[in-house]
């Protein structure tokens, strides 16, 4: 009876997908060379000696004006190199998308033959700037224009003008056409006609992910600070070279706060917006 | 002759004949009622007067020009003169009324105009004027999404009082009405028209409201015009042959007299 009562046909399949996929995994952590055992703090070696340097995070008068220093840098690229993509952005995600075509507000939202034809350069333009990483264009202009914060601006610029308009296309595309179609077919001018029929309803979505990939942006800049583009990634490279756990944990605490404002920023203008 | 078709026709995107062959005449300041089942093609017929599509074949003019002879911007200019009120008026859910109202002057505005009242609205007693003769003037500053479908259509019918066309065509603009308010906003629709030598052409799917409000009745079948008669010539038969359905009656019915139910708000 109580065997009865405690058998699961499904259990045997269960164990055995667990078993399975545990062999497969094993010969990837053998691969990887992945040894946990390094990450325990009371193992005498070199990344428990530096974890357990992590607290209390570094507070002196010094280190925190040089964090706070890196932290308005970090920013500033950011927002520069957002600033910068969306003036790109903007016009190639209009230009990519069908939100403008006044042929397809009389065909059904099918453009006509040549506006299709037109809109593949500049989706070429799009691809081309977002397929080469940050950190590659970082290195390039870290060559061209010296050390300091504008080569990762110009990096930024550059790759997050490919994707914001690449996604704002998408955006444009995905909502209901309709509004703005009829406008068109009442004479207005194509701009007008999308600032009317299409804004309104994919204004949220638009903001929402802007902040988002702002967000993306800091956290980029970080990164970018590794090979000399200035702000808090080349803080936490030298920190972390000279072996000073409580600056490394400092930064990182910055890191989480900037995070969470981005994310509290992004909630309060949606919250608007709807 | 303000609006003129010749042998118009219209197929879809998906290849279906939505119009065949149509003739249509209509003069300076005249007010025209199409009827005719679902799917007679009344939407595709105002949309192609209205320059909204293009015709797979035939010749159309209006207010005197070969819309589809002309180049975009000219068409443009010529469309703003035309007014279209839809079924169901395509409005962003989260625009106020008043921006959706003033959307009906964008044809003649400036883009500069057009994206500083999208900032702050430049015309409220013009949007206020349009919506009070709809009894509607109270939602002003409401969205779209709190708005019933009879009142989204009753906004849509004061967009294209605002841009006051030479030209209005509403697509079963009181379809989501009640009776009284349906026969009331019909009657503003012709007042505004006589008393602004506009020419007006709706689609209805109400006979009696299209008898009763419009003196002449284009009877629309499969995508053929079946009859074109004054009001006071349209008499039951025609109606019968209009709107006979093969397909919905009951068996029983080839034996009993023939009744054909004409649809009515």
């Amino acid at each position: 009876m109580l065997k009865a009562d405690s058998r699961d046909p499904a259990a045997w399949p269960r164990l055995l997908l667990t078993l399975l996929a545990i062999a497969l995994l094993w010969p990837g952590v053998q691969l990887s060379e992945l040894n946990l055992g390094v990450l325990l703090p009371d193992s005498q070696n070199e990344m428990g000696r530096f974890v357990a340097q992590f607290w209390p995070p570094a507070h002196d008068q010094a280190f925190l004006q040089l964090l706070l220093k890196a932290t308005l840098q970090t920013l500033a690229i950011a927002t520069a190199g957002m600033a910068l993509a969306l003036l790109l952005a903007i016009p190639a995600g209009l230009l990519a998308s069908r939100a403008l075509s006044l042929s397809a507000a009389s065909h059904g939202g099918v453009p006509s033959r040549l506006g299709r034809l037109l809109r593949w350069p500049v989706r070429g333009l799009l691809i081309f700037l977002r397929s080469v990483p940050e950190i590659v264009w970082a290195l390039l202009f870290v060559r061209a224009v010296g050390l300091g914060p504008a080569a990762g601006v110009l990096a930024i610029a550059i790759t997050y003008s490919g994707m914001l308009g690449k996604v704002y296309a998408e955006i444009f595309e995905s909502t209901d056409q309709r509004p703005a179609h009829a406008l068109l077919q009442a004479g207005s001018g194509r701009l007008a006609a999308f600032a009317y029929g299409t804004l309104p309803n994919v204004a949220s979505e638009l903001l929402s992910y802007t902040v988002y990939r702002w967000e993306c942006a800091i956290r980029a800049s970080v990164v970018m600070g590794f090979v000399g583009a200035g702000g808090l990634g080349q803080q936490i490279d030298l920190s972390i070279r000279m072996f000073a756990g409580g600056e490394v944990a400092s930064i990182l605490l910055c890191f989480l706060v900037l995070v969470l404002a981005a994310d509290q920023l992004s909630r309060l203008l949606r919250w608007r917006l709807t | 002759m303000i609006l003129s078709l010749k042998q118009g026709g219209l197929r879809h995107v998906n290849g279906v004949d939505a119009l065949r062959g149509v003739d249509l005449q209509i003069g300076v300041g005249e007010q025209v009622a199409i009827i005719g089942p679902s799917g007679a093609g009344k939407s595709s017929l105002l949309n192609l007067l209205a320059t909204a599509l293009r015709p797979s074949s035939g010749e159309i003019q209006v207010l005197g020009e070969r819309a589809w002879h002309l180049s975009a911007r000219q068409r443009q200019r010529l469309r703003a003169r035309i007014g279209l009120v839809h079924q169901a008026p395509p409005l962003p859910p989260r625009q106020r009324v008043i921006t959706a109202v003033l959307a009906g002057k964008l044809g003649q505005w400036s883009l500069g105009k057009s994206l500083l009242n999208l900032l702050h609205p430049l015309d409220v007693a013009g949007a206020r004027a349009a919506l009070a003769r709809l009894d509607l003037g109270e939602k002003l500053f409401a969205h779209c999404q709190q708005l019933s479908g009879g009142q989204l259509q009753r906004v849509g019918i004061a967009r294209v009082l605002y841009q006051a066309p030479e030209i209005l065509l509403a697509d079963e603009p009181v379809s989501a009405m009640d009776p009284v308010m349906a026969g009331h906003t019909l009657s503003i629709l012709s007042r505004h028209a006589r008393e602004h030598n506009v020419t007006l052409v709706a689609s209805l799917h109400a006979v009696d409201l299209a008898l009763s409000h419009f003196p002449r009745i284009i009877g629309l079948r499969d995508g053929q015009i079946l009859f074109d008669s004054p009001a006071d010539q349209v008499s039951p038969e025609m109606l019968d042959a209009l709107y006979a359905n093969e397909k919905l009656q009951s068996p029983t019915a080839a034996v009993a007299p023939l009744t054909v139910q004409i649809p009515r708000c």
